[in-house]
């Protein structure tokens, strides 16, 4: 569990003023002189020793992408671009961070801008999230007026611009190139890799994307030293991550907790327990929809971290915990998210575009009970057909969640598709 | 010139008045010379709030005049996006998430709610052009689901109760209070305030 004094979020439930005025109170924006004084390699050197792995789903480690970005300008700016673009299923922690303490993002992206020699972030904010933005922007507005942004930000010699740019809806520019591509101006289309974005980003120029959980705990890395973040959570799982609990828990809550925690402590101390108890839980998406579910036998011991969800299978993903109880129709869960994988393939390569459609339908008839228990078989090959032969890992995410159920709940689509549906229908 | 509200038609000549001429020239500024290309979203977006929520051919047309874009580079990103309504909707633009988190807790009952209240599907604007329903993927505020987004404003913690007091309230024009319905700060744990 995490002790009171390692929150870093202090505002996670914005009890508290989210303006300038309460962030500083809390601690935010003092002596970021200092920090930025540190210098580049300074920064990326504490913060490759802090442990921290990026918080969007991926988990590369942070400082080490920071590294990849070019040391010697060849006349070309550098950019940070932040992704909060957050639209996968179940996931909700960048929300709180945008709404209820925005200057944390943005202290933490002048100062990894210093560790990767960028002269401005540009943050991608999902287009739903307008409330959140309209926070952003004022905070935005607030750090310049204070100088604390722009010309010679905080003092420190160094300029530094933030902007502000709002997406439209579409899960994939939460991709990193098909948002750099949408920063542009153009449709969220995922770029082909290499050449990557800290060779040819934005505009053609060394860019890092960075999750906005990731950036947000920068300041409090550079403050408070390396050793205390890496000293939270297991080594290479190190540092303070923030949950999102949703589904069937008594009371759904984001939290921030230690990396490591397990599962059921997570579950029931802060998502008041499974409704019914924990022998009612059915299954867990641990780490965000595009994370294979786990069933209850898994869950009992889980430790919630990159390394140990990988071990069973699934991932960290995002962190966000979607709990079913005993009274889900497992299979309808799983065909929603194909529904969503469908309705969110951005159409560029054929696998994905027409695999997520074809994984939609067979799944529909799976719900109702019309599919053939070869069928079954037919799905498998077809996850085959789309993992691994598109140009982003949308693909990997729209099939690892039919995979997790078919490694799963195999015995489940059987019967169904054994029982037909007409004695569905009769139940 | 302000037109908002008043574009029924997708052919009806469409400018940005003056003021969300200067708000163009500001975002346009965030972006570096010669990158004007990138204020694409955000100008259709002030054109989508400016048209009363919609994006008449016109307007499309507009803004890739003042970015010095072909119309085609324009239509095929507002295309693209979800949020950019290429017909006219209603006053409540409603969007309901149908995803999983919010389906575990109640999505259904919301939809079959919404269509009581209304007698609308989705889709469809509602004859006294109050309610246009649209189901949505992820908002991405799924600890507080079931959720539905009614133009800028999420609505959370829903019940089918609470969603049918919320479009009551805006069939007699009001705008009832965004966020938890259940009395929620936000997403906290219930009834463990200041945790």
């Amino acid at each position: 569990m995490l002790r009171h004094a390692d929150h870093i979020f202090t505002n996670l439930h914005g009890h508290q003023e989210w303006r300038l005025k309460g962030a500083q109170k809390r601690g935010g924006w003092d002596g970021t002189k200092a920090l930025v004084k540190l210098g580049r390699e300074k920064i990326v050197e504490i913060v490759k020793e802090s442990g921290l792995r990026g918080r969007g789903g991926a988990g590369f480690p942070t400082g080490l992408k920071w590294s990849f970005m070019p040391k010697q300008s060849d006349g070309r700016p550098s950019y940070l671009v932040i992704n909060a673009d957050e639209s996968e299923p179940g996931t909700c922690k960048d929300r709180d961070i945008l709404r209820h303490d925005p200057h944390l993002l943005l202290e933490g992206a002048l100062l990894a801008g210093v560790g990767m020699g960028a002269a401005a972030a540009y943050i991608y904010i999902r287009g739903e999230f307008y409330r959140e933005a309209m926070h952003l922007q004022a905070a935005i507005d607030e750090a310049y007026a204070a100088k604390l942004l722009g010309k010679n930000a905080c003092g420190s010699g160094y300029d530094y611009d933030i902007y502000l740019h709002r997406g439209a809806g579409a899960y994939i520019c939460g991709e990193e190139t098909a948002l750099l591509e949408s920063l542009e101006g153009k449709k969220g289309l995922p770029r082909m890799k290499p050449p990557f974005p800290a060779a040819v980003g934005l505009w053609g120029c060394p860019t890092t994307v960075n999750n906005v959980e990731t950036i947000a705990v920068v300041p409090a890395i550079l403050r408070r030293g390396a050793p205390w973040f890496a000293a939270i959570g297991r080594p290479k799982n190190t540092g303070t991550k923030i949950f999102c609990l949703s589904g069937h828990v008594n009371t759904p809550c984001t939290v921030e907790e230690s990396m490591s925690i397990p599962l059921r402590e997570l579950i029931d101390k802060h998502g008041g327990g499974v409704r019914g108890g924990w022998d009612n839980l059915l299954a867990v998406i641990p780490g965000g929809s595009s994370m294979p579910l786990l069933p209850k036998s898994i869950c009992d011991d889980l430790i919630m971290d990159f390394d140990s969800l990988v071990s069973v299978k699934s991932g960290l993903g995002t962190a966000a915990v979607v709990v079913m109880d005993k009274s889900t129709d497992i299979i309808k869960a799983v065909q929603r998210l194909a529904h969503f994988y469908m309705h969110e393939s951005c159409g560029q390569c054929t696998p994905c575009r027409e695999g997520t459609g074809w994984i939609y339908r067979v799944m529909t008839r799976m719900a109702e009970g019309r599919a053939r228990v070869e069928e079954i078989d037919v799905l498998e090959s077809v996850t085959k057909g789309i993992e691994g032969h598109t140009i982003c890992a949308f693909g990997e995410g729209a099939v690892w969640p039919i995979q997790g159920l078919l490694r799963h709940f195999r015995p489940e689509l059987e019967r169904r598709a054994l029982r037909g549906p007409q004695a569905m229908a009769a139940e | 010139m302000s037109q908002s509200h008043t574009h029924t038609h997708p052919h009806a000549p469409f400018s940005f008045t003056p003021a969300n001429r200067k708000l163009a020239e500001e975002i346009i500024a965030r972006y570096p010379q010669g990158r004007e290309a990138s204020a694409v979203l955000p100008l259709l977006d002030l054109a989508q709030r400016q048209c009363g929520n919609w994006l008449p051919q016109t307007a499309i047309e507009h803004v890739a005049e003042v970015l010095d874009l072909a119309p085609i580079r324009v239509l095929e990103v507002a295309s693209f996006y979800t949020m950019f309504n290429r017909k006219p909707v209603g006053r409540a633009f409603v969007q309901l998430c149908r995803t999983t988190p919010c389906w575990l807790r109640g999505s259904e009952e919301l939809v079959a709610t919404y269509k009581r209240i209304t007698d609308c599907g989705p889709r469809a604007t509602t004859p006294d052009g109050v309610f246009t329903l649209l189901e949505v993927e992820c908002l991405g505020a799924c600890s507080n689901a079931p959720v539905v987004q009614i133009n800028d404003d999420f609505y959370e913690d829903l019940t089918a109760e609470s969603f049918a007091e919320v479009l009551e309230a805006f069939k007699r024009g009001e705008k009832p209070k965004a966020g938890s319905q259940i009395g929620r700060v936000s997403s906290e744990p219930l009834g463990r305030d200041g945790e």
